[in-house]
């Protein structure tokens, strides 16, 4: 069995893992990091995403072997101490959830889109967001969280690269 | 799952965006507080189901039927029981003598056939994904192997797909009893008397396509026992139904059985069930004495999570010629699947009383049938029952406009109830209680620019534009708050409809509050709380809201049919006014004054004139002591409640769609959506409008994206999300929403449901729009969900477009009284010069029929399918 290092929200893990294995599986059943949701089978709804060394990667689309030597941040690690990332912020001051279950991944969908667009039209966001499915909110709210969310992180002077330092 | 579970210094932290709300006085209710249940949703501090793990614990694995319909003839697990990991193997067989069967809580008629449902199949399966046999292993990916070594030998049998066939003499059965089901009838005042010497008759024939809830959650179930009791925690709506229910069916006592609903992850009906994956889970860890879970993949759930809708709807309508509307007669076929689940057949009986809308009608007739077919069964989804009627009755009433050439918005004016006219009794026997159709029609209207955008269209239909702009109009009102346990009882539900709340004053002053609804994304934290912090007077960040365990909330109805607010919210107010009553004894006592003479504002009881009182805190620690407490008064400052409403909620509203179709590829795009709902009072209005975005969205699902759809062997072609698609945010606008407010008089907050209003009257706004666009092609219908295909083949097989403005007919008939034409703002420039060229583009693709009626012709005449397919 491959044994492979990977680093997830700042702490190191060893494990032996079969080649099968899902990098969401990882997380959840083997390191307790469940609060990576998976929404469905075919890569479709984004509710598993994760930074996977500094981009937004479905975490039910790439094995556990794959993620060797890398750096994995979930929703869990985002935070800084009590310090909410401003998307977070955003998305509870917007209600841009509801029954949450697609938020980690949408979060971690949006923060990577400001970072290739810091102030992404109403428009851009909805593209940029296609991959990332939410059956509560009519995604009005989302859209505006992340907006909301850019204006405060270039306010702040913030391009905050999301992986462990 | 309370929601001390998040609590820490984060939720402390955020203290202060939660005050972002506008204050609307010193009142809590009506502030847009952000919400308490955000904080461990956005930080994955979650416990969803599948979270769960505990020591020991095994995995379920389901093999599922590859066939719709066939007799079993062979299961040999002995490959499967030999593969490592594996602890146990059952097929049906094996759990025959204790499994039971699948309850069905609404026998709506006294002849009605219940099937017998067993959670696993063991002789025949009758749709394709029904259980024949599960594996149980020591990991999900062993379980799953493992399934690949059963063997399973099937005989096929006939499918039965589609419900007018199933109900053909010959066809074959999927149940020797027949393919009815039942068959309802509903009616008032003379309906043959209405449809005699009807000036327009207008009959159409709608398909309600077979709809897959989707909650992003997908079904998850953990089992465990101590020996002697049970804990089932399951991703439900219901952990109240499901105990009693759970508890009849697998025989474990009611007592032996703790239900708990964790984190939720949405349901819209679809976890509002008894599933055979509940019971079955149930009976596997009584067998191993070990935990054990199932968590379903998405595709897995596409088959075997209860369906939505699937009705054909005939409906036909008598009007004058000045368009008002005599009598609705509606025929419909629901289609069942194939068993009737928790409350599979009550479902079309929930719309039965809503194809009146929000019109004053003399008489109406109603029948349903409730149809077997080899599909999975369909059940609850967001509206049950109401977006069907809704659609069906506003649907009807364009083609009613159309005919008579009158604006749609105008028709509906001329029919619907004036705000004078509540408390209405309508012909279905409800009484509305309380609205105001024409207030949010007319701030509809104005948001959406509706005279600039008719205008807009007239003179796009002029130039010929291949893109052609439609506006639908949706006038809705539901019945919702379900509900009134005499009603229920009248028509044959097994339960009340009443909700249960506990308050509790803990001694340091904090308050907790049990209810028997069980959120799964609605708020119930956030809402329940700024209710008791204006009833007790206590701080919002000071209440505690405990739910969805039946150990912690021991009694409680759940959550759906837009109730919790209506009848759990309304409960937890009696409760405070029970604790309120009990301290201003105590507070009597104390300040030596007669109770009459306490006063209560913010939080104290004071003597009437005098600066002298006691905070509901220091009341609450006082009856802790109990050291001095009145004659007869028990310690403890707590109450509970239960609250039956005497009526149902009447939310309604005016939803505004602008669609541009492009008729030469039929791509469809939403310009403009506008929601003017009057939900009552409101509690939160961020809570409320997260609400009607999510259920517009939803409609709009319904009405361009979504179908289940089956081949002709009843296998489901849409098992996946890359097949059956649930709109992304590129597919939906931004929502103009807005609300007028005519509170409720059924209850003391004067709430109206929320959750299922949006969902009820976009799907017929946005089908409105599209068949308006394309009305100069002569086209009365396109079946939905509205693709682009569709589009294209309905616009190809009709005519050229009639020319010009005409094509919309006369904005007032000549018939129109006077007055009322001149009020209508939907007169738009330039429609109306050409009354009667409607002729020309009725000659189409027509769809139904609508005729002007000769004297004395009493029987319906032709109906056909929608225009397209």
């Amino acid at each position: 069995m491959p044994r492979i290092t990977v680093t997830v929200d700042g702490v190191t893990y060893e494990e032996d893992v079969e080649p099968r294995l899902l990098l969401v599986h990882l997380l959840r059943d083997r390191l307790g990091k469940t609060g990576t949701p998976v929404g469905c089978d075919t890569s479709n709804c984004g509710a598993c995403t994760v930074m996977l060394d500094g981009r937004s990667a479905k975490s039910c689309s790439v094995l556990a072997v794959q993620a060797d030597g890398s750096d994995v941040v979930t929703i869990e690690g985002l935070a800084r101490g009590d310090e909410w990332h401003p998307m977070q912020k955003a998305f509870h001051t917007e209600h841009a959830l509801q029954c949450g279950y697609c938020t980690p991944g949408m979060i971690m969908a949006a923060i990577d889109l400001l970072r290739d667009d810091p102030d992404p039209s109403e428009e851009a966001v909805r593209e940029g967001l296609e991959g990332n499915l939410c059956r509560c909110t009519g995604y009005c709210n989302i859209v505006r969280a992340v907006r909301l969310a850019a204006q405060e992180m270039s306010q702040a002077g913030e391009r905050r690269e999301v992986r462990t330092p | 799952m309370s929601e001390q579970l998040d609590a820490g210094l984060i939720a402390e932290r955020i203290a202060e965006s939660d005050q972002l709300g506008e204050p609307s006085g010193a009142h809590e209710v009506g502030r847009a507080r952000r919400r308490k249940e955000d904080a461990r949703l956005v930080t994955g501090r979650t416990t969803w189901t599948d979270n769960i793990q505990l020591p020991g614990m095994l995995y379920m694995a389901f093999l599922r039927s590859p066939m719709a319909h066939a007799r079993i003839t062979r299961v040999d697990t002995s490959a499967a029981r030999a593969r490592p990991g594996v602890v146990a193997v059952y097929s049906g067989r094996d759990l025959a003598g204790e499994q039971g069967s699948l309850p069905c809580a609404w026998p709506v008629t006294d002849d009605i056939v219940i099937p017998d449902h067993p959670p696993m199949a063991v002789e025949e399966v009758r749709y394709a994904g029904e259980a024949v046999a599960c594996v149980v292993a020591t990991d999900r990916y062993k379980a799953a192997d493992a399934l690949e070594a059963i063997e399973v030998d099937y005989e096929p049998l006939d499918a039965v797909v589609d419900m007018t066939e199933a109900l053909a003499e010959g066809s074959p059965l999927v149940h020797e009893s027949g393919n009815r089901a039942f068959t309802w009838k509903f009616a008032g005042g003379d309906i043959d008397a209405a449809f005699r010497d009807a000036p327009v008759v207008i009959e159409r024939t709608y398909v309600q396509q077979r709809l897959i809830p989707t909650a992003m959650e997908p079904r998850a179930v953990v089992a465990t026992t101590d020996g002697d009791g049970f804990t089932l925690y399951s991703a439900t709506q219901i952990p109240h139904v499901l105990r009693v229910m759970l508890a009849l069916t697998t025989g474990i006592p009611e007592h032996k059985l703790r239900v708990v609903a964790p984190d939720v992850g949405g349901g819209f009906g679809s976890k509002l069930q008894v599933t055979a994956e509940e019971v079955l889970s149930l009976l596997v860890t009584r067998r191993l004495g070990k935990p054990v879970k199932w968590t379903e993949s998405r595709s897995e759930g596409n088959l075997t999570v209860h369906h939505g809708r699937d009705q054909l709807q005939r409906i036909s309508l008598a009007a004058e010629r000045d368009g008002r509307v005599r009598g609705v007669r509606v025929d419909l076929l629901a289609d069942m699947g194939a068993y009737l689940m928790l409350v599979t057949p009550g479902i079309p009986l929930l719309g039965a009383f809503m194809y009146n809308g929000i019109y004053k009608i003399d008489a109406y007739d109603f029948t349903c049938t409730g149809v077997f077919t080899t599909k999975m069964p369909t059940d609850a989804y967001r509206g049950a029952g109401r977006p069907e009627a809704t659609f069906a009755i506003e649907r009807a009433v364009d083609e009613l406009a159309h005919e008579l050439g009158l604006d749609p918005v105008e028709v509906r004016r001329r029919n619907w109830i004036t705000h004078q006219e509540f408390p209405y009794d309508t012909i279905c026997g409800l009484t509305y209680d309380s609205g105001n159709y024409e207030a949010a029609t007319e701030k509809a209207l104005a948001l959406f620019g509706y005279d600039k955008l008719r205008a807009e269209q007239s003179d796009r239909r002029d130039r010929r534009d291949p893109v052609q702009l439609g506006i639908g109009v949706s006038t809705y009102t539901e019945m919702c708050g379900l509900a009134p346990s005499r009603v229920l009882g009248s028509l044959s539900y097994g339960a009340g409809g009443w909700e249960h709340a506990s308050v509790r004053m803990l001694p340091t002053g904090k308050v907790e509050v049990v209810t028997g609804t069980s959120p799964h994304g609605q708020g119930h934290e956030t809402a329940w709380s700024q209710i008791v912090a204006d009833a007790l007077g206590v701080p919002f960040g000071d209440v505690a809201v405990l739910h969805g365990d039946t150990a912690i909330s021991h009694k409680g109805m759940d959550t759906y049919g837009s109730r919790s607010l209506v009848v759990g919210g309304v409960a937890v107010l009696a409760a405070c006014e029970k604790v309120k009553d009990k301290a201003r004894r105590i507070a009597a006592h104390m300040l030596e004054a007669s109770a009459d003479d306490i006063e209560f504002s913010a939080g104290s009881f004071t003597v009437r004139g005098t600066a002298e009182g006691r905070t509901i805190q220091e009341l609450a620690l006082a009856t802790f002591a109990a050291h001095d407490l009145p004659d007869g008064v028990e310690p403890g400052l707590d109450a509970d409640a239960t609250f039956d409403p005497d009526n149902f909620s009447f939310p309604h509203g005016t939803h505004l769609c602008a669609v541009e179709v492009d008729t030469e590829t039929g791509a469809c795009a939403i310009r403009s959506y506008v929601a003017v709902d009057d939900v009552g009072s409101v509690v939160n209005p961020l809570i409320v409008e997260g609400q009607v975005h999510g259920g517009i969205a939803q409609g709009i699902g319904q009405a361009l994206f979504e179908e289940a759809v089956h081949d002709t062997e009843g296998n489901l072609l849409t098992t996946t999300m890359a097949d059956y698609l649930i709109p992304t945010a590129a597919d939906l606008p931004d929502f103009t929403t807005d609300r007028t407010e005519t509170p409720a008089t059924s209850n003391p907050l004067g709430v109206k449901g929320v959750g299922e209003a949006g969902t009820i009257a976009s799907t017929p706004a946005v089908v409105n729009a599209i068949v308006d666009a394309l009305r100069p092609y002569g086209v009365h219908d396109v079946r939905m969900p509205c693709t682009p295909e569709r589009i294209w083949r309905v616009v190809s097989e009709a005519g050229p477009p009639a020319s010009g403005s005409g094509a919309r007919a006369g904005a007032a008939s000549a018939e129109a009284p006077a007055g009322t034409s001149a009020e209508a703002p939907a007169s738009a420039p330039g429609t109306a010069s050409a009354p009667g060229s409607r002729s020309g583009s009725d000659s189409g693709s027509g769809s139904g029929s609508a005729s002007t009626r000769a004297p004395g012709s009493g029987e319906a005449t032709s109906s056909s399918e929608g225009g397209a397919r």
